[in-house]
């Protein structure tokens, strides 16, 4: 099926016009302190936060309030983020359910407990972590947000293109038609070289979501507007659960000729003194360089988009911006190439460590 | 002056990653060059190296942007 040329190009058009847009939504420039900090423009757009910050107008903030769900000695409380007023300095309360909470740089905390030194001084590690002044927090964020709205968007997309084969026997064409080399893609360049002809059916769902459900979230990173922004795939916790995905499946998939050539490596004696601590090692860095190498690119795409754009507000000046923009643009069409290919690194790299599992003896 | 540090460490970083990237791309070249029906295929997997190479140099940004 071949793709009418026209469409392309309404299609790049589009794209490089949405990306020349980066610049005009970067508005959050705070007027009290008169000097452009641009740490604070990168953190809110990295940092997932309780609310979704759309636009400012008039110097107020426009924001659309997710809920905040939690869970307390008091059981499950829910309410609108919009109840913390936009503070992210400790000091609006609110009260719900018989608990009083604030919060304090995007972590809600049991008021009467908040204690700002104690949190300035736990490492930036071990702070999401502050159980016995935090409730469990399970709000819908803005990185949770965007999620669902890449499952939202997953469903539509492979929903359609199934109805087509349930239809009729040709070749697809259109949606169908668009998605179903990109399934063989991932089939015969992926799976099949990696895991082998025999066993790969078992782990084409898994490869397809990691596949699409990571290009999908890269994606929905680089489009600056609402209700498309949410930083996902940059956020390291969402990075290393699919990371343990893929972990817990190539443990659980793993055959005896695996776990032989870990703990019993086929080399002399004096050798595997060495080699069977190295190999356990390298169970658990493989996953973490997957984690790692996809959060670190995503979050070094952004940061780069985002310092360009602040260049045009620390020099204060209108001339900056046609090289900014410019500049913003090459970094964007680089970032989609980044984004498929991150979503490429990790499955390929996935369906190699599962193939490693179950590989027969040779 | 950590901050500091932490810039220099990842400048170090990223001349290590240009340096290795550079290298896959020149052999790459060199190899499309005497032969040009495999072209496709060198191309792709001197993709996936340069890829894994960037993951390498990010984990140094990365702990430098932890300091």
């Amino acid at each position: 099926m071949r793709i009418a040329p026209q469409f392309l190009r309404s299609i790049l058009l589009f794209g490089l016009i949405v990306f020349s847009f980066q610049a005009t939504f970067a508005q959050e420039i705070e007027e009290e302190s008169g000097k452009f900090d641009p740490k604070e423009l990168i953190n809110g757009h990295v940092w997932d936060a309780h609310e979704f910050h759309i636009a400012d107008w008039n110097g107020h903030p426009i924001t659309l309030g997710l809920p905040v769900i939690l869970w307390t000695d008091n059981g499950l409380t829910t309410f609108s983020s919009t109840r913390f007023q936009h503070d992210n300095s400790g000091e609006v309360v609110v009260e719900e359910n018989g608990n009083k909470f604030v919060r304090y740089k995007e972590h809600i905390f049991y008021a009467d407990k908040f204690d700002k030194e104690k949190f300035e001084e736990t490492s930036t590690l071990a702070r999401p972590f502050m159980y016995e002044d935090r409730p469990l927090d399970f709000s819908i964020t803005k990185a949770v947000f965007s999620m669902f709205l890449t499952v939202v968007i997953l469903l539509l997309i492979f929903g359609f293109s199934a109805r087509h084969y349930k239809k009729n026997k040709r070749a697809p064409r259109g949606l169908a038609g668009f998605i179903e080399p990109l399934i063989l893609f991932v089939r015969n360049d992926i799976a099949i070289p990696n895991i082998g002809e025999n066993k790969y059916q078992k782990y084409m769902p898994l490869l397809l979501t990691i596949f699409f459900f990571i290009w999908v979230n890269n994606l929905i990173g680089l489009i600056p507007f609402f209700p498309f922004s949410g930083n996902v795939t940059g956020n390291i916790i969402f990075t290393m659960i699919m990371a343990l995905f893929v972990f817990i499946v190539t443990i659980f998939s793993g055959n005896k000729y695996y776990w032989g050539h870990i703990l019993n490596p086929p080399v002399p004696a004096p050798l595997k003194v060495l080699m069977i601590p190295i190999e356990i090692v390298g169970m658990f860095t493989k996953p973490f360089a997957l984690m790692v190498r996809l959060f670190a690119n995503i979050t070094a795409g952004h940061i780069i988009i985002l310092s360009l754009v602040g260049l045009i507000f620390i020099f204060e000046s209108a001339m900056v911006s046609p090289v900014s923009i410019l500049f913003v643009l090459f970094m964007s069409v680089l970032e989609l190439l980044v984004a498929a290919l991150q979503a490429y690194v990790f499955t390929l790299l996935a369906a190699l460590f599962i193939g490693q599992a179950v590989e027969e003896a040779h | 002056m950590t901050g500091t540090l932490a810039a220099i460490g990842a400048g170090l970083a990223v001349i290590g990653a240009g340096f290795g990237i550079g290298k896959i791309g020149g052999a790459a070249m060199d190899a499309m060059a005497r032969q040009p029906e495999a072209a496709g295929k060198i191309q792709t997997a001197m993709i996936i190296a340069a890829a894994l190479v960037e993951g390498v140099a990010l984990f140094a940004v990365v702990v430098a942007l932890i300091a």
